[in-house]
């Protein structure tokens, strides 16, 4: 991170604002589709300001149409335009999914790279706060695992800024996927970790690289988004038991920073991946199945796991803590591995 | 709007040529799967959809686009193709899935683009329609004077696709036609038992924009209600929807063995066929001469001779050439 004595904190939201805004400014082909983008500046306030400040064709609400303006902006990237389009909750993918995995993640393949779809679908993931199963799944492992789009969550207002930016940059569709728990919205509480020092000029953080957020020698604590911040404070609580935690954010599925993972897994041994979506054929597996794959001589213990469980996302509070992962269960995880 | 001697002739090379190219396509696409008929075998393997006695819509339409205008069509989409200007020797290497086609083979027959003459094709029912008006939503908002149109089937006037698209481009008033060629089947189901109305033109009504239905597919009432649309959305007066009434002569696949047809129905169709009755209309009405009519049947045979032949010549792709390009 740049260092700087003035820290300029942001939360995610003003971050991800902030980058959308710096990119309409410095590039006409930018524009934003999605609902309740304008006047309301997002459900999430990632477009706070920009109505005001660019008008309502750049800034530009659509009707609950999301196959509609999601295959829209397809079209749109095939003839000149760079757009970014607000899917309100990663949820609703169910009524647009085509739009997303056969056009926009299929046309540069299907026209042999001729026709790029340089479009960025940013959505909001995650539960925690009681919203049920249509509104607090996340969703990552269903993205990365259909080819044809990269994908990203930054778990700091820092990385959301620079992973936009270098979303809307990149020449092919980037899901860019933002956690409520970490969005420093004042009725969704937030978790302090995410707000961060922010540069105020443009920067970018490239896609496909990890960050290691605390180094450490005994086991490798591997995540991204807002379980990132559980493994941080479980390794807190590690250190004070002797353990010495290394902790990963990957900030990004799709390209894999597998080095990073490999890297720090055969210095470890050990490894725990951790993960607010749901367990089985997913991101656990994944990172686990490279490390199996690719530093198995390194392990010294069988790879743990901390994921949601194979339910929908349940309302009730006792149920829903139980369903997701927290600071403990990686604990105890760490454990099993020693 | 009329069209002109040459824009007839025009028309009618472009529809002949197209029909030719669908008998040596499923001449092709039949090699090797025959008698006991095996849809992965042969020079062309998988689905094969021919638009075969639909060639109006795409010439009527097309007559008036420019390379620069954009044009999404469906899995049945060679006669919008060749229409279209798209490079005829890519294009049939790329259904033939050969090194030099539109995307090395990675596409196949449903998925044909064409960046020269931005046009492209998909294999899901409605789902080019949006991509269309975002095309459109583009040249809108970067003040350029050009159309997008999107080809779909009577079939996905019943997808939720279409009703969101036509929403959008009716309520942003973008420069888009949508071209509905209604050959009356869904696969096998007809409109009569999919449809609630009996003419999807009455659903423009719903978006604000005018809707036009044009009996007997007839090149001429084509060229003319595509005309005033595409020019009326050229000059910022907004989109249209257009349904064409025509008839797919072969089936929803080949090899498909037609069962679902009332008894007499192909005949009948076969006699309203558009290509032989233009023949004659030009002809009759000295609009054309026999040896220029001729002329272009010949130089059709010779375009369409061309391209298989690029096709068979051109290389298998590496097998490894498959893991590039998912990304750019």
């Amino acid at each position: 991170m740049t260092k700087t004595t003035n820290a300029r904190k942001l939360t995610i939201s003003k971050a991800m604002a902030e980058a959308l805004g710096e990119a309409m400014d410095s590039d006409e082909r930018v524009f934003l589709m999605g609902e309740d983008i304008g006047k309301l500046g997002g459900a999430f306030g990632n477009t706070a300001g920009l109505y005001d400040r660019f008008g309502a064709k750049r800034v530009r609400d659509t009707p609950i149409s999301e196959t509609g303006f999601i295959g829209a902006a397809v079209g749109a990237a095939a003839c000149g335009m760079r757009p970014v389009v607000e899917l309100m909750f990663v949820d609703f993918f169910g009524v647009c999914m085509d739009a997303i995995y056969n056009l926009a993640a299929k046309n540069a393949y299907f026209s042999g790279g001729a026709q790029p779809v340089p479009m960025v679908l940013m959505s909001a993931i995650g539960g925690g706060y009681g919203d049920a199963g249509q509104h607090s799944q996340t969703l990552y492992g269903t993205f990365a695992h259909l080819p044809g789009m990269k994908v990203v969550a930054p778990s700091n207002a820092y990385d959301a800024k620079g992973l936009m930016h270098a979303a809307i940059k990149d020449d092919n569709p980037v899901i860019y996927l933002f956690h409520k728990a970490l969005h420093g919205l004042a009725w969704l509480g937030t978790t302090p970790g995410s707000i961060t020092h922010t540069p105020a000029e443009p920067y970018e953080v490239p896609l496909g690289k990890a960050a290691v957020l605390r180094e450490g020698s005994d086991v490798t604590i591997v995540g991204l988004s807002w379980p990132v911040h559980l493994a941080l404070a479980a390794a807190e609580d590690l250190a004070g038991q002797g353990v010495s935690a290394e902790v990963i954010d990957l900030r990004s599925l799709v390209p894999l920073d597998k080095e990073c993972v490999l890297n720090s897994v055969r210095k470890t041994g050990r490894l725990v991946v951790v993960d607010d979506d749901y367990q089985s054929f997913g991101v656990t597996g994944e990172i686990i199945a490279i490390a199996a794959n690719e530093a198995f001589g390194s392990l010294k213990a069988a790879p743990q796991r901390v994921a949601h469980p194979d339910i929908p996302v349940p309302f009730a509070r006792p149920m829903e803590q139980f369903a997701l992962p927290n600071k403990d269960k990686i604990v105890a995880s760490v454990h099993a591995t020693l | 709007m009329e069209p002109d001697a040459s824009q007839q002739l025009a028309m009618y090379k472009k529809m002949v040529t197209s029909r030719q190219y669908e008998d040596a396509i499923q001449g092709a696409y039949f090699e090797g799967k025959l008698p006991n008929f095996n849809m992965a075998n042969g020079p062309i393997p998988g689905e094969m959809h021919l638009s075969s006695g639909q060639e109006p819509c795409a010439a009527g339409v097309c007559a008036h686009l420019t390379n620069d205008d954009y044009v999404s069509a469906t899995h049945r989409a060679h006669h919008i193709a060749i229409a279209k200007g798209v490079d005829l020797e890519r294009m049939t290497a790329e259904i033939f899935g050969r090194v030099s086609g539109l995307s090395g083979g990675r596409g196949g027959h449903m998925h044909l683009f064409d960046t020269n003459v931005n046009f492209m094709s998909s294999g899901i029912v409605g789902e080019g329609i949006a991509p269309a008006v975002g095309a459109a939503l583009s040249f809108q908002m970067r003040g350029l004077p050009h159309v997008a149109v999107a080809f779909i089937g009577e079939g996905a006037a019943n997808q939720g696709a279409f009703h969101e698209s036509l929403n959008l481009a009716g309520l942003w008033k973008v420069p888009f036609v949508c071209i509905i060629e209604d050959n009356s089947y869904g696969i096998s189901v007809d409109k009569k038992r999919s449809t609630a109305v009996p003419r999807n033109d009455v659903r423009a009504a719903g978006y604000n924009m005018p809707g036009i239905y044009i009996e007997n597919n007839d090149p001429l009432s084509i060229y003319a209600a595509a005309g005033e649309a595409i020019d009326r959305a050229r000059k910022g007066g907004g989109p249209s929807l257009i349904e064409i009434e025509t008839f797919r002569l072969t089936g929803h696949f080949t090899g498909d063995p037609e069962t679902y047809r009332p008894e007499g129905e192909k005949e009948s169709i076969t006699k309203r066929d558009a290509l032989p009755l233009m023949r004659e209309r030009m002809i009759k009405n000295d609009v054309a001469a026999v040896a220029d009519i001729e002329a272009a049947e010949q130089s059709a045979s010779e375009t369409v001779a061309r391209a298989i032949a690029f096709a068979r010549a051109a290389p298998e792709p590496a097998p490894e050439e498959a893991l590039n390009m998912v990304f750019v």
